[in-house]
């Protein structure tokens, strides 16, 4: 391995040969990883590479299917459910782990809260506080609800408190989406400070120039399997990017397939506002599939709700093939449109219930026989499903939340087609499913749009946005601010506009 | 915390948990049925038995009604009340004289029962989903204004039939018989059997226990939740005059204190019967079973000598907490 330049310092935790699977779907493949006493390892690979599976098989939240932790040389068995915190180890996850209704301080010290005879010494407990805040330069008021906190000022209080216990290897789960820049260099400031005193970090990142600013060695994961571990300096932007991706593309996904220049319009959003999103407009033809990108925040999932009746309108209109259709999610359901969720067990399949239920749910209307339901027809329905999307599962009966998670993503979209649309919005049609699903499922969304479906996918990650779709909006801060075409799309275009360096007249 | 939904996954066999919870029920049913055969040999027969069943009746009825609110994620803890409100108004109609023809005069008291308990059903719907108050406080409000209402339309005392050829009329409605069977256990098999088709064998209760499972699911898919919550407490109504039709013409009185308690007797019912209390499942034949079994349990500590009678409020306080931990544990097996 490469890690002379890392210095000589002692192997705080490490993982070596580690393996983890979920309900028989193996999602990390004898994953080796090294942090060191004072370093910042960077951790990267694209969304369902295994970071956040490592992370938990780090830090104790998972326990590996096989393989060996060490820490400080010795192998253990992490305590589960973040008792490994009295190990120093400490998570500063993605979503917060912060009670609303307590005060900043009181987050601070929750379980472990100092006290004066028996009593709690709430002085201490505030000025300790103000302390490690005013270390990161964060001017947040310690007796502040935690639910009155901006997102920023609560990760910055979810630092504070592993800061403030002493913790040895802090693991950071993309700390800076949700800080501003300021936020982020004080942040920064904060652990070359405590990594000269020894503090190791495990720092997850999508953003580059973080990662080649702070980080000392970069270790990549691609579909679950160790890909390399390097010194940053040996390294720049690019070849991360390559070491990430690796695989040919066009493998992938299936040949795209442009809609005809005279096809009919089959859906036209006029001048569409909610709380959020400003005055959207855009159109859709037959046979489409047009992607939606931008960063997490930029209000796509928020526009789709409000096209698909799940959200009021505060203005604009929305037609298909001409028509008007108010925001309800029943007569949209009806005129042909239908909205597929990227919260599948929230908001997408009834955990508890079998996947006849769920398949048929949304279009029960369509198995009522004089009144009551055709268990039969019910049934036939689930086996052309399965047959068609290709769910395997042991038995019809098998509740949905026993599915694996491609599983369940094939049932969601099973169910939204069985009311058999003209228009499907998808958000983040792949979240968190494996490699093989995910190419099924582009090859799904690839043959639906030949048979005349058009289709709107809505996506976080741009290679998808990029190998499926002919035309690609770019949302940022509420609005559509750019839409790419052809050879337009590409990876820096749909970044330049994103980020707001570029901006297409309307 | 971090949950990984992943790990918390299940594994194992599906059917099983999901059937010993239905089943749980009517096994207890079975054990104290041998227990009280053991206790008195009087128990096990057939008049006994038809006995506990026509006086389960007006819970059973009501808790049937209560399966379809809980199955939804709600609760409506006035249904105590409102059968002493319902009950008043219908015998205040027919006191007035309004009709001189008994029979007609007992047909419009019927049809106006109906009519308010559905009102009143409707009305715990509008105020828990328009209003948007916790269903547990807006039936908590309702509870208070209906059975103050009771109090003061009966200045305290008591609301009695007067005219006697319509209690002549309306007695058969309990006291009565269909094919040898008495008319309340008829009452129960009917309104079980309906509620069962439409809880099972409708869209309408399919998208209840969607409803009750992840309303956000239900929203997402289309369904009008608020609609089916407000149906639901209407069904509740619905059952509560029901149980109404079947209470006056049993002694064609109220009073302030009538029905008292037995919102908490009929979510005992529905609980004992396997229902989850967080909405999701709905066991309407469970829920009869329970309604049983709490009345069963009154009856055996009656012909047995072993605890005093006075115990029973306790003893149907036990039963639900069993009930309770002996579902959690179902839940647990399976995982």
């Amino acid at each position: 391995m490469l890690d002379e330049a890392a210095g000589e310092q002692p192997i705080v935790l490490a993982a070596s040969r580690i393996c983890k699977s979920f309900n028989g779907v193996q999602v990390l493949f004898s994953v080796d990883f090294e942090l060191r006493c004072g370093e910042v390892h960077a951790l990267m690979g694209e969304n369902g590479a295994g970071k956040s599976t490592l992370i938990k098989v780090l830090s104790g939240f998972e326990q590996p299917t096989t393989g060996e932790i060490r820490l400080d040389g010795q192998s253990v068995v992490l305590p589960p459910n973040g008792d490994a915190e009295r190990l120093g180890i400490v998570v500063i996850h993605q979503e917060f782990n912060l009670a609303d209704h307590l005060t900043v301080s009181e987050s601070l010290f929750l379980g472990r809260e100092v006290t004066r005879f028996g009593i709690l010494d709430r002085r201490f407990m505030r000025a300790e506080t103000r302390r490690v805040l005013d270390m990161l330069g964060a001017h947040i008021d310690v007796d502040a609800m935690i639910g009155s906190l901006s997102v920023a000022d609560k990760q910055m209080v979810e630092i504070a408190k592993a800061i403030s216990r002493d913790a040895r290897v802090v693991i950071m789960d993309e700390p800076t989406a949700v800080l501003s820049a300021a936020e982020t260099a004080s942040l920064f400031a904060q652990v070359r400070n405590l990594k000269k005193k020894g503090t190791s970090f495990v720092f997850v990142s999508h953003k580059l120039d973080e990662v080649m600013a702070i980080t000392d060695r970069v270790t990549v994961l691609r579909d679950g399997h160790w890909i390399k571990t390097a010194p940053t300096a040996l390294l720049d932007g690019e070849s991360i990017a390559q070491l990430m991706v690796g695989r040919e593309l066009a493998s992938l996904y299936p040949k795209k397939c442009e809609p005809d220049v005279d096809a009919d319009l089959v859906l036209d959003v006029r001048h569409l506002s909610t709380g959020y999103v400003q005055d959207a407009s855009f159109d859709l033809k037959r046979g489409e599939v047009l992607g939606f990108s931008g960063i997490i925040g930029s209000g796509r999932t928020e526009l789709a709700e409000a096209i698909a009746g799940l959200r009021p309108r505060l203005s604009g209109m929305v037609l298909i093939n001409g028509d008007e259709v108010a925001g309800d999610v029943a007569a949209l359901n009806r005129a042909g449109l239908v909205y597929m969720t990227k919260d599948r067990k929230g908001r997408g399949l009834l955990l508890g219930s079998g996947m006849a239920v769920n398949l048929t749910l949304q279009s029960l209307e369509r198995h009522v026989r004089h009144g009551y339901l055709d268990k039969a027809s019910e049934t036939e329905a689930l086996k052309r499903a399965r047959r068609r999307f290709d769910i395997r599962v042991r038995d019809d009966g098998v509740p949905a939340a026993r599915m694996s998670g491609g599983n369940q993503q094939k049932l969601l979209l099973a169910k939204i087609m069985e009311t058999e649309p003209r228009i499907v919005i998808i958000d983040e049609p792949t979240r968190g499913i494996d490699v093989g699903t995910k190419q099924q499922i582009y090859h799904f969304i690839s043959a639906l749009a030949q048979e005349g479906c058009s289709i709107i996918v809505i996506s976080s990650e741009m290679q998808e946005i990029i190998g499926l779709c002919t035309r690609v909006a770019v949302m940022r801060e509420g609005h559509i601010v750019g839409m790419l075409e052809g050879e337009e799309i590409s990876e820096q275009e749909i970044v330049r506009y994103a980020a707001g360096l570029k901006r297409k007249a309307a | 915390m971090s949950v990984n939904e992943e790990t918390g996954v299940p594994r194992g066999r599906s059917w099983r948990d999901v059937d010993l919870r239905a089943v749980a029920p009517f096994a207890a049913l079975a054990l104290l049925l041998v227990v009280g055969a053991m206790v008195n040999p009087n128990f096990i027969g057939f008049a006994n038995l038809a006995n506990v069943a026509t006086r389960c009746a007006f819970i059973a009825i009501i808790a049937v009604g209560a399966t379809f609110v809980i199955s939804a994620g709600d609760l409506d803890l006035s249904v105590g009340s409102m059968v002493a409100f319902v009950a008043s108004l219908m015998i205040l109609l027919m006191n007035s004289g309004l009709v001189a023809d008994p029979v007609l005069m007992l047909a419009i008291g019927v049809a106006m029962t109906v009519m308010v308990g559905l009102l009143c059903g409707l009305t715990n719907g509008l105020i828990t989903t328009v209003g948007r108050i916790e269903p547990f406080i807006a039936t908590l409000g309702m509870m208070g204004i209906y059975r103050g209402l009771t109090t003061w339309l009966s200045q305290g005392g008591a609301i009695t039939l007067q005219s006697r050829e319509i209690q002549t009329l309306y007695r058969p409605a309990y006291f009565g018989t269909i094919f040898g069977v008495p008319v309340p256990i008829a009452a129960i098999l009917l309104v079980t059997l309906v509620a069962a088709f439409i809880l099972y064998r409708t869209s309408y209760g399919r998208h209840v226990v969607a409803v009750g499972s992840n309303s956000d699911v239900a929203r997402y898919s289309g369904i009008r939740v608020n609609r089916v919550r407000v149906i639901a407490f209407a069904i509740q109504g619905l059952c509560v005059a029901i149980a109404v039709l079947l209470y006056v013409p049993r002694l064609a009185s109220t009073s302030a204190t009538t029905g008292m308690l037995w919102e908490l007797q009929a979510i005992t019912a529905v609980v004992v019967g396997g229902t989850a209390l967080k909405g999701g499942a709905g066991r309407v034949w469970g829920t009869i079973c329970g309604a049983f079994i709490l009345e069963l349990v009154g009856n055996i500590m009656l012909l047995s000598n072993f605890i005093s009678e006075y115990l029973i409020g306790a003893i149907q306080g036990t039963i639900i907490i069993i009930a309770m931990l002996v579902q959690r544990s179902l839940v647990r097996k399976g995982r």
